[in-house]
């Protein structure tokens, strides 16, 4: 098990040898990728510029599964959304992500969206999903009974869920890692010198020299810089910046489903959605930027995000905020993902993943091996992945402070530290003692949800710190 | 584990340890204080130089604890309640395990916390470098973090007197305070370069804060730089026990709605402290622990509990008043105004009767409660509407409410 932080970079496993495949970005995407390949004996590499994985637009998202109800018919997005819901619903009951199949309603405020309604069913249905259902005013009311007045009626989604964004990525990236990937953090790729047939691929890094027979690029909103490392300039990223509202957990009794808006000319809308952590979200907003970092938020967007809450869900309002945060899609002005697979260069561009990039996952990760075989890599005979088990952090399943026996067997989940997140000590040391370890607080929240609670380290914070800084010394 | 015992205080701070300390003395049976921290004392165990009378506050919150021990009552730290298995039944989480504990009376003394910089809905980038007072004080006071852990130059935020103690903090720590960002433009004795009536719109940086952009009292705008920025003050109470045991909050304090004798509308429930609206010196919620007592005693020798009363209403420039609901005379009652106001004038009214009317002697400030005389709590009537206090001001110019869209 291999997980490296800093120092020169091994030169492939063996001396001399190169790495078969290296994947570069640790999103979502690119966990996903990685641990695809670590099905087969392969010497894989993933290879990150932070510090951890999922530190890019994954850790900042909806956390919707998709059904990809709504997606363009016949479109390659549309296949691996619904694909890939799928095999992460199915994934997360093996590994325990949290994934609560709350179902969605897309709710019509005028009569415009009323009428809007059918065609979406309809547009469900080509894309396989028939599971979808009108409800009327009366019927929407007693399903969701806080919906702010003048709610007309309801397209129902039975499937849609919530999703764990952040166990997500670490699932992939400790089942990979457990089951023989490199991964490389805090390193970032500056240059690639593209190797001719035979030769491999040469990754200059900030920490050294990487080789590599396959590559592929899964750098999220940077895909377009990675591809003009190897002279490809196919599409460019324009970061389209979502901003969110977390509200505390005392409000999570006022939601029951994803409440979906129904897009129209104005846009998609925000949504008003139950988290798996037991809060409920508000948002995103959609702006389009040109600053690849703007992950900031903006008092017109809070005070957008606020009017357009109160009218679907007015009692929302009175509810305190836990967070805010925003995240950045990799918007490149097409209706669909950038994949492209250039075999001569033994390339893999997994690119423009914008708005379904969770949901769609382990699809993307099935598909890029496919092309990857397609581009000539032997992938030889498939062998089990390392079993993994992750941490809960969903409110909707037993949570270690809750677990008498577990408690018995080891007192420190009996130790509640982080108390809003009831995040005990036995769970910090855990994830300080995990496979891919978390870098910063921020990490450990991701893992935890420590100091991620209403307080936001007002009771634990100074506590939290020092588990930190004693179990990463 | 399933036990009983026949007072149940959920937080060992002064408000609950008070409570303790009497019961126990009056022989209220077995007196069990649940605190969540692995050390009993509540806030003071990290209010270094705090005035706490003659004492420090980790001397204050020392005594307390002794005080109640001393008293008879059991005090349990490491335990957190955190929920309820029935009307007087309260979940824990103890590394020895999990318990259901049933009191004849429950006593809820969970005291408040600040509102976190996204609660105040300050946008921006989200660095490292943001804390609160409480985390502030928690690491440098009881975690002994030094200045290269917290930063170099730091912005405060607030223009209650927790800022003065944050700013202190800082400075013992070795760091510098660029600047305390008050938004009221006048208010308690502040350290340092102060801007008043200014406010912090934006966070800059990545990673680690770079800056605060701060609007300052003639709307324009500019970067203050610091790696560090400590929002203070903004005070809510920790109800989230209170609200899950279906107690009803009060929409001004957002604390549980309490009589004067501190009992809920729930049956066996009883709230104090800072729970019941925020932060006040440690000697009220204190004063507030020791005075549950004799309802307490009498609910635990079978009298009835109250109906709902008569709400309090608190109106004109007041932010809240406490108790929220009479039920019979009170002791007293905190009001708390929301300008700062010269010589206001004070008129309690029910049903279009004045029950009180005075001029207050004066300045009121917006940071400090006011205890007017109670008499009048004894002519209200208990079939009648409910009891208005108003508090109206003349002379001087109200100061605007701090810049914040809360609907209550
Ligand atoms: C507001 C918002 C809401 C969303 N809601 C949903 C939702 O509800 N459901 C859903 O399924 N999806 C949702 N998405 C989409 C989903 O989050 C993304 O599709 C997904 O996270 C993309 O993952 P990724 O791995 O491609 O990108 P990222 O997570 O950004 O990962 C790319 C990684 O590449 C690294 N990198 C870049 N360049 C280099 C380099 N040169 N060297 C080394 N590393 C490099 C970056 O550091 C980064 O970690 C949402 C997205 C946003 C922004
Ligand atoms: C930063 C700060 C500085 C202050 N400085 C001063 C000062 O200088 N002088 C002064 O007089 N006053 C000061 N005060 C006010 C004073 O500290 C408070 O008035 C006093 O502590 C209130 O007492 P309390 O018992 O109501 O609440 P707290 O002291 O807050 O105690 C509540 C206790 O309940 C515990 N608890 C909460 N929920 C649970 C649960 N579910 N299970 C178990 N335990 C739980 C908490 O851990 C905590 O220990 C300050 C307050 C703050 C926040």
């Amino acid at each position: 098990m291999t997980v490296t932080r800093r120092g020169a970079l091994p030169d492939g496993p063996g001396p001399g040898a190169a790495y078969d495949v290296t994947v570069v970005g640790a999103g979502v995407v690119g966990c996903a990728i990685a641990r695809e390949l670590a099905r087969y004996s392969l010497r894989v590499a993933l290879v990150e510029a932070s510090g951890d994985v999922g530190e890019g637009s994954s850790k900042a998202n909806t956390a919707i599964l998709h059904t990809g109800f709504d997606a363009v018919p016949g479109s390659l997005e549309a296949r691996l959304v619904r694909e890939g819901g799928r095999l992460l619903a199915a994934y997360a009951r093996e590994t325990g992500i949290p994934v609560e199949p709350v179902g969605a309603l897309l709710v019509a405020w005028d009569e415009e969206q009323l009428a809007a309604l059918p065609r979406l069913a309809a547009k469900a249905e080509r894309n396989g999903h028939h599971g979808t259902r009108p409800v009327g005013a009366a019927e929407l009311r007693t399903l969701e009974p806080h919906l702010g007045p003048g709610a007309l009626g309801a397209l129902a989604v039975p499937d849609e869920s919530v999703v764990c964004p952040w166990t997500t990525p670490l699932a992939y990236a400790t089942q990979a890692v457990r089951s023989g990937v490199d991964l490389h953090l805090d390193c970032p790729v500056e240059k690639v010198r593209p190797g001719g047939p035979g030769t491999p691929h040469r990754l200059i890094t900030r920490r050294g020299v990487l080789r590599t027979r396959y590559l592929v690029n899964a750098c999220g909103l940077y895909a377009d810089a990675f591809d003009a490392l190897v002279g490809r300039y196919d599409f460019t990223v324009t970061p389209r910046r979502g901003q969110l509202l977390v509200f505390d957990k005392l409000a999570r009794g006022l939601v029951r489903h994803i409440l979906l808006p129904v897009p129209g000319v104005l846009g998609k809308g925000v949504l008003v959605a139950p988290t798996v952590y037991g809060n409920v979200l508000l948002g995103p907003t959609a702006e389009d930027l040109d600053d690849k970092t703007a992950t900031g938020s903006t008092a017109e967007g809070l005070a957008a995000l606020r009017a357009q809450g109160g009218r679907i869900l007015p009692a929302l309002l009175d509810e305190e905020v836990t967070a805010v945060y925003a995240g950045l899609r990799a918007a490149t002005g097409a209706e669909d993902y950038r994949i492209a697979a250039h075999p001569g260069l033994r390339y893999v561009t997994v690119g423009g993943i914008r708005s379904t990039g969770l949901t769609a996952s382990l699809a993307l990760g099935r598909h890029t091996v496919g092309l990857l075989a397609d581009a000539g890599l032997e992938l030889g005979p498939e062998r089990p992945l390392a079993p993994v088990t992750m941490p809960n952090l969903g409110e909707a399943f037993p949570r270690p402070y809750r677990d008498a026996a577990r408690i018995a067997r080891d007192p420190a989940y009996g130790e509640i530290v982080c108390h809003c997140e009831r995040v005990t000590r036995g769970e910090i040391r855990d994830a300080l003692a995990s496979t891919v370890p978390p870098a910063s607080l921020d990490g450990l929240r991701r893992r935890t949800r420590a100091r991620g609670g209403r307080c936001q380290g007002f009771s634990c914070g100074a506590a939290v710190r020092v588990l930190f800084e004693e179990g990463t010394r | 584990m399933e036990r009983a015992v026949d007072v149940l205080i959920v937080g060992a701070g002064p408000a609950g340890l008070a409570a303790a300390a009497r019961l126990a003395a009056a022989g209220a049976g077995r007196v069990e204080v649940l605190e969540r921290e692995r050390t009993a004392g509540g806030v003071p165990r990290h209010c270094a130089r705090g005035g706490f009378g003659a004492f420090t506050g980790p001397g204050y919150a020392r005594r307390a604890v002794r005080a109640a021990v001393r008293a008879g009552a059991v005090v349990r730290t490491g335990a957190g309640a955190t929920g309820w298995a029935g009307p007087l039944t309260l979940e824990v989480t103890a590394p020895t395990g999990l318990e259901r504990i049933t009191a004849r009376a429950v006593v809820l003394a969970t005291g408040a916390r600040e509102r976190p910089r996204g609660a105040r809905l300050v946008p921006g980038s989200r660095p490292a470098g943001v804390f609160g007072t409480g985390e502030l004080q928690q690491s440098v006071e009881l975690f002994g973090l030094r200045r290269e852990r917290i930063g170099r130059r730091a912005v405060v935020v607030g223009s209650e007197p927790v800022a003065r103690h944050a700013a202190r903090t800082l400075r013992r720590a070795g760091v510098t305070v660029a600047a305390v960002v008050a938004d009221r433009p006048r208010g308690p004795r502040l350290p340092g370069p102060v801007l008043r009536g200014a406010t912090v719109v934006e966070l800059v940086g990545r990673g680690r804060l770079s800056g605060v952009v701060v609007r300052g009292a003639d709307g324009r705008t500019g970067l203050l730089r610091c790696d560090t920025v400590v929002f203070t003050g903004d005070w809510i109470p920790e109800h989230e026990l209170a609200r899950t045991g279906g107690v009803p909050l009060d929409r001004a304090t957002l604390g549980p709605a309490v009589d004067p004798a501190f009992r809920t509308p729930v049956p066996g429930v009883f709230a104090v402290g800072n729970l019941l609206r925020g932060v006040e010196p440690a000697v009220v919620a204190a004063a507030e622990g020791r005075a549950v007592a004799a309802a307490v005693l009498a609910r635990l020798a079978g009298a009835p509990w109250p109906g709902p009363g008569v709400p309090v209403a608190p109106e004109g420039a007041l932010r809240w008043a406490s108790p929220n609901r009479l039920t019979g005379p009170a002791p007293a009652v905190l009001l708390r105004p929301a300008d700062r106001l010269v010589r206001p004038l004070l008129t309690v009214t029910q049903d279009d009767r004045i029950l009180y009317e005075a001029r207050l002697p004066g300045l009121v400030e917006p940071h400090r409660s006011l205890r007017p005389p109670t008499g009048w709590t004894a002519d209200v009537d208990p079939a009648g509407g409910p009891v208005v206090i108003r508090l109206d001001g003349t002379g001087a110019r109200p100061t605007p409410a701090p810049a914040r869209s809360r609907p209550h």
